[in-house]
C-alpha cells in the first residue's frame, strides 16, 4: 500500500525483494546501499544471525527525487529466504507495491527457486494479491558463476508470464540497478493507474 | 478499516489535527518524542526531541515488531497484543495499537512514568481512532473516482524516466 502524505508532500512505496534462500536479496540491497549517494539512502537495516544470514528483514530506504512536487521514496526490504521462515516473509508481504523475484541462476537450485516462487504466490493470494497484477520483474542472478541454467530454461520455469526480467550479479553490481529502475518504474505507473 | 491495497492518502487537514493530537500527548505525557506510524513503516506523524533518532529506521522497525507480536498473538489465539512496553536503563519505549490500524510510540524517559504514559495514550488513542475513521470515510467516499486523489495520475513516462536520469 502506497502512501501519499500531503502535508509533507511525499509518497512512500514499499519494494520486496523475494528469492529462495542465498539467493543474493541481501547482496542487491547492500550493492545498492554502496553505490547510492548519502543524501538520497537511509541507514540500511539487516536483522540477521551471526552467521548473516536474514533472520526477519533488511530495509533500505531510499529516495528517488521529485515527481509532480511529490518526493519519491521506496523503502525495500527482502525477506528471510530459507524456508522456515515463512511466517516471517507472510508479515513483510503486507502491504507491498512491488516484487522483485530474485532467482538463483546455478542448475542445483532451481528447485529451490520454483518452490520459493510457489510460496511467494500462495502468500500473497492469502493476503488477497494475485502476484501478476501486482508490479513485478524477475533478476536471475550469479549469472558469473560456471554451471548455471540456460536463460531459455529459467524463463520457462519462472517467467511464464514475461515479466520484466534481468541478468545479474549482484556481488559485482551488474543487473542490479536495472532490476531496481524497472521496478520502480512499474510501481509509479501503477500509481498512475489508480487501480489498486 | 483502512484499506490494505489501496493507497493511503494523508491530506494537510488531517495532517494538522493527528498532529496536534500528538501534540497535545507529548506535553500531558512529559515524553521526550513521539511518532505515529502505519502498520506497513511508513511514518505519518512525529513531535517532540525527534531529530536525535532515525525516523526511518524507528518506523520500519517498530512496523516489523508490532507484526511480529501480532503473528505470535494469532498463534495463541489472540487478536492482537494492543500495547508493548520496553524499559531501558534510560529512555523507555511505549508502543499501542491505534484502532487496529496505526501505532503509537511514545519514548520518555524518568521525567515520565509508565502510569501516566499509559493513561494519557489511552486519551488520545480515543481522538486518534475517529481522525483515522474520518480518513477512511473519505478514502471509501472516494472510490470509484481514483485521479482525484491521486496527483499522480497525470504523471508521464517521461517524469518516471527522469527519475533515473
Amino acid at each position: 500500500m502506497s502512501f501519499i502524505n500531503y502535508a509533507s508532500r511525499e509518497i512512500n512505496c514499499k519494494i520486496v525483494y523475494y528469492g529462495p534462500g542465498l539467493c543474493g536479496k541481501t547482496t542487491n540491497l547492500q550493492y545498492i546501499y554502496q553505490k547510492t549517494a548519502n543524501e538520497s539512502k537511509g541507514k540500511m537495516i539487516s536483522l540477521a544471525t551471526e552467521s548473516e544470514r536474514t533472520l526477519f528483514f533488511d530495509f533500505l530506504p531510499l529516495a528517488l527525487g521529485e515527481v509532480r512536487g511529490f518526493k519519491t521514496r521506496f523503502h525495500l526490504y527482502t525477506v528471510p529466504g530459507q524456508v522456515f521462515y515463512d511466517a516471517s516473509r507472510k508479515l513483510i508481504l503486507k502491504g507491498v507495491d512491488g516484487i522483485v523475484f530474485v532467482a538463483d541462476s546455478q542448475e542445483e537450485r532451481m528447485d529451490a527457486n520454483i518452490e520459493s516462487l510457489e510460496n511467494l504466490k500462495e502468500n500473497l493470494e492469502e493476503q488477497g494479491y494475485d502476484l501478476y497484477k501486482l508490479p513485478f520483474v524477475i533478476q536471475y542472478n550469479k549469472q558469473d558463476l560456471p554451471n548455471i541454467s540456460p536463460i531459455e530454461e529459467l524463463r520457462r520455469f519462472l517467467n511464464p508470464t514475461k515479466v520484466p526480467e534481468f541478468k545479474a550479479c549482484a556481488m559485482s553490481g551488474v543487473g542490479v540497478f536495472e532490476t531496481l529502475k524497472a521496478i520502480a518504474k512499474l510501481v509509479l505507473m501503477d500509481l498512475k493507474k489508480g487501480t489498486r | 478499516m483502512l484499506n490494505t491495497q489501496t493507497t493511503f492518502v494523508l491530506y494537510d487537514e488531517e495532517a494538522e489535527k493527528v498532529k496536534e493530537v500528538i501534540d497535545n500527548l507529548l506535553k500531558a505525557s512529559n515524553a521526550k518524542s513521539i511518532y505515529l506510524i502505519d502498520k506497513n513503516g511508513q511514518m505519518i506523524a512525529s513531535t517532540g526531541n525527534v531529530a536525535e533518532i532515525d525516523a526511518t529506521s524507528l518506523a520500519s522497525l517498530t512496523a516489523g515488531n508490532i507484526a511480529a507480536t501480532g503473528g505470535l498473538a494469532k498463534l495463541i489465539g489472540e487478536k492482537e497484543f494492543a500495547i508493548q512496553f520496553h524499559e531501558g536503563e534510560k529512555d523507555n519505549i511505549h508502543i499501542s495499537i491505534v484502532g487496529s490500524r496505526v501505532i503509537l510510540v511514545v519514548i520518555f524517559d524518568q521525567r515520565s512514568s509508565l502510569g501516566l504514559v499509559r493513561l494519557r495514550v489511552k486519551k488520545a488513542s480515543n481522538t486518534l481512532t475517529t481522525i483515522f475513521d474520518e480518513i477512511s470515510a473519505k478514502e471509501n467516499a472516494q472510490d470509484g473516482m481514483p485521479g482525484r486523489a491521486n496527483p499522480f495520475a497525470e504523471i508521464t513516462d517521461d517524469d518516471i524516466d527522469n527519475l533515473f536520469s
